[in-house]
């Protein structure tokens, strides 16, 4: 960090030049500054390091010394979480839940925002407008309606009940973002295709869609993240269904008071296993996904 | 096929054929009015569907269901007018008031620190180095921006129970009151979650820990769009690193400032889910740290058994939110600054 101390090379322009207090005031200022960086990194990644290392520990060893190394590994905490603790099994349900919840989200919301974009028809103004208003509800508000809904039709505790609530809650943000992606593409493409014979719908799935695929991309993204973490509406809408439950709910239920009491180095092979394919993918793909969710979220 | 039958507008402006391009045109249009009622009607049809009768219907609903005395579990309820409106203020539970104050309270802090703290980052990372020439960040910025926006991509109910470890009591292995220990300064003995004056600070902290990474790139973005001949005006100028930030970036990014205010403040509503896994009985120890998310779900799902009552707090919690958005956009108005 020397090199941020050297005063600019004069050759460009001179810089007034700065009095002996205010270089030491300078001085002070950076040394806190990359202290204060480093000691934030090192509160993300001690954490996770701490989940990794304990994860093949075992549970004595763990609540007698939280800082030491495993000295043998544990690899039956893994077993002990993937198959005892269920965590197999709520991998699995998430992932046929995000399965249908995503596709239905993007088919749903593209075809929706891509109407509202390209197309003048009465009551245009008034759906886009009521999509967009969704995204100020608390979702609080309605959760015990929509339980009594699913529970009426019987589709409560059920994967598709779940995945139809994800895509009905997830349309106001997608809508609301596709439709300023549509509306941004070009008109003349769209005009060639439709001389050349092309039908509303082949228009849509032939030259539209392809040429959306960067907002596609990002609003995918924001959408497989968003309904993987997903807590709130699975609590409430499969909580007569333990097996069926998704994989955020079911490590809650591995913690509370009221469940089975669960080994701690288990615990934390359960954490770390969740953690581990988040961890890979946001390794590789960490450019798309602070992408995906900073556009996709801020708009 | 003639050729250029196919070729775009411009093209066939270019080749002059100016006769042809308002029958290109017409064409266009008319096969865009063909069948466009059906098309447009058969791809509305079922996102519309699905929005009204599980997003809008089931809001509606919940206006209604607060002006009842309905528990939710049985077949028949009364109105009562707004009764719940008024006996939530006197609610022997003790899940309402504090639940509101705690919810104030993280609402007014929560923004406030991430704010700072993201802006500060962001302006170390991007522009906060002074090598020779140029403006540029401190050095390990790109490595700084990967580590810093990680904990967003956890899943809430991850973060809550890795942070419930980390507070855990010594005698069970908790990481923080043990180092704490070990360094010989006081520490909670009962775990930072058991004590009520530690709860709340602590259910912020990992609020905090989990978004500042978003707002901290969310906030590079905003200032890569800052022109680099601004700071290095300011820079030629002498002006020193604080003095940049307050007389320069700070005013260029108030948009972006005034959205994040915004979001924080819907997170900060959102906090129920790391108190329902964190804290002893869901809002505890002895109501330190219940907030009005968690009384709306205890009331209808859990202990409370009045899914009037829950309705009743969440219409509170709605139009809260509705005024807070529309002071907060008017207050912090301000010009914007074209560059």
């Amino acid at each position: 960090m020397t090199t941020a101390q050297l005063p600019p090379k004069t050759e460009k322009a001179t810089p007034r030049r700065k009095s002996a207090d205010d270089q030491e005031s300078s001085r002070v200022l950076n040394v806190f500054s990359h202290g204060f960086l480093i000691l934030w990194a090192a509160m993300v990644i001690l954490p996770v390091v701490w989940v990794m290392i304990n994860s093949f520990r075992a549970s004595g060893d763990i609540k007698s010394n939280p800082f030491g190394i495993p000295l043998e590994a544990h690899w039956e905490n893994f077993a002990g979480a993937w198959v005892e603790a269920n965590l197999g099994q709520y991998f699995l349900n998430t992932v046929i839940v995000l399965l249908m919840s995503v596709t239905g989200t993007m088919l749903l919301g593209a075809m929706a925002a891509y109407v509202l974009a390209r197309y003048d028809f009465p009551g245009n103004r008034f759906f886009f407008m009521m999509f967009v208003a969704g995204m100020m509800f608390p979702v609080f508000l309605a959760l015990f309606p929509l339980y009594k809904t699913m529970d009426n039709i019987g589709l409560k505790d059920t994967h598709v009940g779940l995945a139809i609530v994800y895509i009905a809650y997830s349309l106001p943000f997608t809508v609301f973002f596709l439709t300023a992606f549509f509306r941004s593409l070009p008109h003349g493409v769209a005009e060639a295709a439709m001389i050349d014979g092309a039908g509303h719908y082949r228009l849509f799935w032939q030259v539209m869609l392809p040429m959306a695929k960067p907002g596609l991309i990002s609003i995918t993204i924001f959408n497989v993240i968003g309904q993987w973490n997903q807590f709130l509406l699975p609590l409430v809408l499969m909580n007569r269904n333990k097996d069926g439950q998704v994989l955020s709910v079911g490590l809650a239920s591995l913690t509370s008071e009221a469940g089975k009491q669960v080994d701690t180095g288990v615990l934390f092979a359960g954490m770390a296993l969740a953690m581990l394919p988040v961890l890979i993918a946001y390794i590789l793909f960490q450019r798309q996904i602070q992408a995906g969710m900073t556009a996709g979220a801020l708009k | 096929m003639t050729p250029g039958r196919t070729l775009p507008y411009g093209q066939w402006r270019r080749l002059g054929r100016i006769d042809d391009i308002d029958l290109y045109e017409q064409k266009a249009r008319r096969s865009m009015k063909h069948g466009k009622g059906l098309f447009v009607a058969s791809f509305l049809v079922l996102p519309v569907g699905l929005y009204l009768w599980l997003v809008i219907l089931p809001f509606i609903q919940a206006f209604q269901i607060s002006l009842t005395d309905w528990s939710g579990y049985t077949t028949g309820f009364n109105y009562i007018g707004f009764d719940n409106f008024i006996n939530m203020w006197d609610d022997p539970k003790q899940w309402v008031i504090p639940g509101f104050r705690h919810t104030g309270i993280i609402l007014l802090v929560l923004p406030v620190i991430v704010i700072a703290m993201a802006l500060f980052f962001a302006f170390m990372l991007n522009v906060g180095g002074r090598s020779q020439g140029g403006v540029s960040g401190v050095r390990g910025a790109g490595f700084y921006k990967i580590v810093y926006f990680f904990p967003q991509v956890l899943a809430t109910a991850i973060i809550a129970i890795v942070w419930a470890q980390i507070y855990k009591p010594p005698t069970t292995g908790g990481l923080l009151a043990s180092a704490l220990q070990a360094v010989g300064l006081p520490y909670p003995e009962n775990g930072f979650m058991g004590s009520t004056g530690l709860v709340l600070p602590g259910i912020i902290a990992v609020m905090v820990w989990s978004s500042v990474g978003f707002y901290l790139v969310y906030f590079s973005s905003a200032m890569a769009a800052i022109p680099q001949d601004i700071y290095e005006a300011a820079r030629i100028d002498g002006a020193s690193r604080t003095k940049t930030f307050f007389k320069i970036t700070l005013p260029l990014l108030w948009e972006s400032v005034q959205t994040a205010w915004i979001y924080l403040g819907i997170i900060a509503l959102d906090g129920f889910v790391l108190v329902f896994m964190m804290t002893p009985s869901q809002g505890g120890p002895n109501h330190a740290s219940e907030v009005i998310g968690g009384a709306i779900y205890k009331f209808a799902f859990g202990s409370g058994n009045d899914a009037g009552m829950a309705s009743a707090i969440g219409v509170v919690l709605f139009l809260g939110v509705l005024i807070l958005t529309l002071v907060s956009l008017r207050v912090t108005r301000r010009e914007r600054v074209e560059f």
